[in-house]
């Protein structure tokens, strides 16, 4: 009964420590895609940074290096999708062989990237 | 071309009636390419009723005066051979490392040479005496090489031996035989005549003399023209030159006498053929050939030397022969017109004809030329007039005789009859004074030359009345000259002018008012002169320039110009104007072209619609001269950011990654799947291992690979890492199904 007089403020933390417990229940392999996805997004917003303060010359090498990350990041969680348990659609898709997918996408990827980069 | 000028010169004589001058010096160029003589302009030409169409019409001048000058009747002036003839034969007929390229062309060189009376020289006597022994003693050699070593030999005089001609002798006359084409019967009677000239004691002489003389008379055309060979219809007059003196060479080498008829009937042809005759307007006579015969020679110069030589060989074997002795004046003529030609066949032909016209039995012409035409009356220049044959050697006695002098301007003069006095030691007669009342101006003097014996009549043929263009000069006085600026009829400012000295007026004018300028001109004689050229020039500050005829009345020379007509033609262009006064003639001695200061003028403004003056010539330096040069501006680089910001950024990069190994370790990573006996391990190694292997060829391929190593590495690498990576994790796979099922 006392709960419509609790703030806006007290149902973000709830939320949050909702959310966190939920987390800490996923299984350690996808805490680590997760992790890595966090570091890619982070470099690439470092490097949109620098450019921001410097200019964007050379252009290629600073498309270069944003979409190294931001790739990598996309193949990570197509990564996650089929390697989560949960996921019904990938039940049959065994683990290694999408990791060996990330592996040659990644490979390829940054083939791409390091020819860009100039 | 010729008709069509006289078809343009009958029209404009109707329309412009002008008259025609018999005192226009026309002088004939040799044009060697086709062989013709083009009528040149000298530089003394009247053109003053022609002034009018403007100074720009240089074009229409041009035409108008050779249309002009066809229909009047030229004299001309010839001279008989020269210095600058031995010249040119120098340096025409100089051979290539002292040989010449053929017999034929030594011959002509040689020739030319002899008659000009130039030294040969030894190493070329030696080189061309091989070549001639050479033809000789050939069995190969035909008639026409023969001939032409037996040309050269006659010149050369080389030692040939008794039997080598003796067998040539022998050849020729089965050629003779033989022969059915001219060229053929040229060459062999030519070879044998030669052959008899050379050598004493050989038999040459030809037995059925009048067979081979009707056999090359079938030859000839009723026209006067010869044929070449009975199944060619193509005839020339170079072919009936060549018939001639082939039939003189028969008559010469007759064993028996010849019908007389026969000879009768050949001295009509040659008559005939001078019916074909033509005539240039200075009085030479040439032959023409229409188009190009089968020897490929061309145009009249050939033609005509092929015929005097006929003509001269033919006359000297038989007397009487029936040319009328201005043809054969004419002919000379011709030969001393071309001048000095370009190209040595020219000059050969020229030299040969002359040195045969020089001492034919016909007769011999006699040239009258002046050394100087230009006589100055300030330097009181005597008439001087020389006779001599066209190779220059002296005349016979005679004496000459002025007879006529026509002024510029009319047909008719009084007959003079004056005898010029002969300088037997310069070889030239004088005239002491010049006839009463010669003022400057061009004439025409006629002489006549008289010969001291009566006998040489015949001999030498003279032309009768010989008309020459003389210019005689003088120094023009200018009096009373003055320029006056005039308001309505008064005159405003008047100053005396120092004509033909400097001046320097400063005058100013304004629209309403004239200016005008008025001198006197006299001859030394005190006679009234009218120049070619009398033109006042004003040139305006912008360069744009007006010029006008000076008129004139008797010696009064006067230009009155009236500014108000002529606002529109000055375009209205205000400002100081150069006065340039110009008073020019031929036979002027003193023509001057004057600056005489400058007009300061005011003209009202121009309306809207007034023309433009013309455009000034751009200076050509400035427009197709060099320009600025450009200096190349390369393309700065960009701006780079200093490099402690780069290497600032450089580690925040990396404060992600060690921010993941650090969350790495906090979810407690480890290794316990890592397979642990040894061929899965292995392989699991070499799988880390070969991702790590692509990694690095990455960053060499970054720092000095190119694409293509680089993709045949990661093939390599690749294959490996594909097979090593798929045994491993089939392996992984296979151990947590087990674990799975368990």
């Amino acid at each position: 009964m006392g709960k419509s007089t609790v703030t806006t403020k007290d149902d973000a933390q709830a939320l949050f420590h909702s959310l966190r417990s939920a987390y800490s229940s996923t299984p350690t392999n996808l805490k680590i895609i997760d992790l890595y996805v966090l570091f890619a997004v982070f470099t690439a917003l470092i490097q949109v940074g620098y450019m921001a303060i410097v200019g964007s010359f050379p252009f290629n090498s600073f498309l270069s290096g944003v979409l190294s990350c931001v790739g990598t990041a996309v193949l990570a969680v197509c990564l996650r999708i089929q390697v989560n348990k949960e996921n019904k659609e990938f039940k049959d898709l065994p683990p290694e062989r999408a990791f060996a997918d990330f592996v040659l996408c990644n490979l390829v990827l940054h083939l791409v990237i390091m020819n860009f980069l100039g | 071309m010729l008709s069509g000028r006289r078809l343009f010169t009958v029209a404009l004589t109707l329309s412009a009636g002008v008259a025609c001058s018999n005192d226009l010096e026309n002088s004939y160029i040799f044009d060697g390419r086709s062989n013709r003589k083009i009528l040149f302009r000298s530089q003394f030409i009247e053109f003053d009723q022609l002034i009018e169409f403007g100074m720009a019409m240089k074009v229409g001048i041009v035409v108008v005066l050779l249309a002009v000058a066809s229909i009047c009747e030229a004299v001309a002036i010839f001279h008989p051979i020269s210095e600058s003839h031995r010249s040119a034969a120098l340096e025409l007929f100089s051979p290539v490392a002292g040989s010449f390229s053929s017999l034929e062309e030594a011959y002509e060189a040689l020739r030319t040479f002899e008659v000009l009376g130039i030294e040969k020289k030894p190493d070329i006597k030696d080189h061309t005496c091989n070549s001639v022994v050479d033809a000789l003693s050939s069995m190969s050699s035909n008639s026409r090489d023969l001939y032409h070593a037996l040309r050269v030999n006659g010149l050369l005089k080389c030692k040939t031996s008794k039997e080598a001609l003796t067998g040539i002798i022998s050849r020729l006359k089965d050629a003779v035989k033989d022969s059915t084409s001219l060229l053929d019967y040229y060459h062999a009677i030519g070879g044998l005549l030669l052959i008899k000239d050379q050598s004493s004691e050989v038999d040459v002489l030809l037995e059925n003399a009048d067979g081979i003389l009707r056999s090359i008379k079938a030859l000839s055309q009723s026209d006067g023209r010869w044929r070449y060979s009975s199944n060619n219809p193509e005839s020339s007059t170079y072919a009936a030159g060549l018939a001639f003196e082939t039939l003189s060479g028969v008559i010469q080498l007759a064993a028996s006498a010849i019908d007389e008829n026969l000879i009768g009937t050949l001295k009509k042809d040659i008559v005939k053929l001078f019916d074909s005759i033509e005539k240039y307007d200075d009085g030479s006579y040439y032959f023409d050939d229409k188009h190009i015969d089968v020897s490929g020679h061309q145009g009249p110069l050939s033609a005509t030397a092929a015929v005097v030589r006929g003509l001269t060989t033919f006359a000297s074997t038989s007397e009487s022969l029936n040319i009328p002795e201005d043809k054969i004046l004419g002919l000379a003529r011709f030969f001393l017109g071309i001048g000095v030609p370009g190209n040595s066949k020219d000059l050969y032909y020229q030299i040969d004809s002359l040195s045969h016209l020089e001492n034919n039995r016909v007769s011999v012409p006699l040239v009258l030329s002046l050394p100087a035409t230009v006589l100055s009356l300030t330097s009181k220049d005597k008439l001087k007039v020389k006779v001599s044959t066209v190779l220059g050697s002296i005349a016979p006695p005679l004496s000459v005789k002025l007879m006529q002098v026509f002024s510029s301007g009319s047909k008719d003069a009084s007959v003079l009859k004056q005898e010029l006095h002969f300088d037997p030691k310069e070889a030239i007669h004088m005239l002491d004074a010049l006839p009463e009342g010669v003022d400057i101006g061009k004439y025409v003097f006629a002489f006549e030359i008289v010969l001291s014996d009566p006998e040489d009549k015949r001999k030498f043929a003279t032309g009768g009345r010989t008309k020459v263009p003389v210019h005689v000069t003088g120094v023009v006085k200018v009096d009373d000259a003055k320029v006056a600026v005039l308001e309505g009829d008064i005159v405003e400012s008047e100053k005396k002018l120092d004509l033909p000295g400097k001046n320097d007026l400063a005058l100013s004018a304004n629209h309403l008012q004239k200016l005008h300028l008025s001198f006197l001109l006299t001859t030394p004689f005190g006679k009234p002169f009218k120049p070619h050229q009398a033109l006042l020039k004003l040139r305006h500050e912008t360069g744009v320039e007006h010029i006008f005829v000076v008129e004139n009345s008797g010696r009064h020379f006067e230009i009155t110009l009236d500014f108000l007509g002529l606002v529109e033609k000055f375009f209205y262009l205000s400002g100081q104007y150069d006065i340039e006064l110009t008073v020019g003639d031929a036979v002027m001695e003193n023509s001057f072209l004057q600056p005489l200061g400058s007009i300061e003028l005011d003209l009202p403004k121009a309306p809207e619609k007034a023309t433009q003056p013309p455009p000034q010539a751009v200076n050509p330096y400035l427009r197709y001269g060099p320009k600025a040069e450009i200096a190349h501006i390369f393309r700065a680089p960009e701006k780079r950011p200093p490099q402690e910001v780069s290497f600032a950024f450089l580690g925040l990069v990396l404060v992600p990654f060690l921010a993941f190994l650090v969350g790495l370790l906090r979810l407690g990573v480890n290794l316990k799947n890592f397979p642990t006996s040894t061929i899965p391990a292995t392989f699991a190694i070499l799988f880390h291992g070969g991702i790590a292997a692509v990694l690095l060829l990455y960053v060499l391929f970054w720092l000095k690979l190119d694409l293509f190593t680089t993709l045949k590495t990661l093939g390599l690498i690749g294959t490996f890492l594909m097979f090593v990576g798929h045994r491993t994790l089939s392996h992984l796979a296979s151990a947590s199904a087990k674990l799975k099922s368990a």
